[in-house]
């Protein structure tokens, strides 16, 4: 029954876009961090996850992102999020998450942000 | 709340497996949507279960290697509210010892978890816990 999450990746203006589908669980979440790892690696320092198709998450999954935030602060990068459902946004500022990571409606409000 | 009478239940008995938090997120949505919650409060009584799930999954330690679930909606002439409670037999656990997480704590800290109970708490208008040597049960509801 284990609910696999599909990752996309795009290069947009500067800008590293994760899309995600289905389920940010722990394994989710360490796929999240491994994408994001070698992106990282490679000298992207602006990542944007499009969670156009997650409709569910756990707090694993999201503790996993934390990592995240962690190293985009090492290398003084940026990391944000688009396309959050209501209860997801809800969550993000329950963890605190909106203090570290750009929260933005769509893709297009966050390019225009964080995009070269 | 304690007035209102039961007008649907239904039990639901997990194994501790992977994943299986998003079975008792599907008997959620179907008790909610019954009674007519919006959706947006639905989604977040789907939250609140899959962190109780998992919660239960983790810290129980339960021999039983299962958790057991009842949802049932409350109300005398119409539903008023949905009530989940999420029950275990295992270890339990002192919830007065429970303290806040903040992420500022959290970033650079090797433990990045301990969010569960707080995200129940942000999705549910009220959460209960009790805990003992015979195990927890955690009570939440929501009004439609």
């Amino acid at each position: 029954m284990t609910e696999s999450l599909k990752l996309e990746i795009e290069r947009r203006d500067g800008v590293a876009v994760v899309y995600t589908e289905g389920y940010i669980n722990n394994l989710g979440g360490e796929e999240i961090a491994r994408v994001a790892d070698t992106l990282i690696k490679d000298g992207h320092k602006v990542l944007l996850l499009n969670l156009r198709g997650t409709k569910i998450v756990n707090s694993i999954g999201i503790s996993i992102l934390i990592e995240i935030i962690e190293k985009m602060i090492e290398i003084e990068g940026r990391l944000a999020f688009c396309n959050l459902t209501p209860t997801i946004e809800k969550t993000f500022h329950i963890m605190g998450l909106a203090q570290y990571a750009g929260i933005f409606a769509d893709e297009p409000a966050a390019l225009a942000e964080l995009a070269n | 709340m304690a007035d209102e009478g039961i007008m649907r239940e239904v039990t639901l008995t997990l194994p501790i497996a992977a994943d299986m938090e998003i079975a008792a997120t599907k008997t959620a949505t179907a008790m909610a949507e019954s009674m007519d919650m919006a959706a947006d409060k639905v989604d977040e009584v789907r939250m609140a279960v899959v962190e109780a799930c998992i919660n239960a999954f983790e810290h129980s330690h339960t021999e039983e290697g299962k958790i057991f679930l009842t949802f049932a909606v409350l109300g005398d002439d119409e539903a008023e509210s949905l009530r989940i409670t999420v029950r275990d037999s295992g270890q339990g656990f002192v919830p007065e010892d429970i303290v806040e997480s903040k992420i500022g704590d959290k970033i650079h800290s090797e433990s990045k978890r301990g969010w569960g109970l707080q995200i129940m708490r942000g999705m549910m208008d009220t959460v209960e816990i009790e805990s003992g040597k015979d195990g927890t049960r955690v009570v939440m509801t929501k009004a439609r």
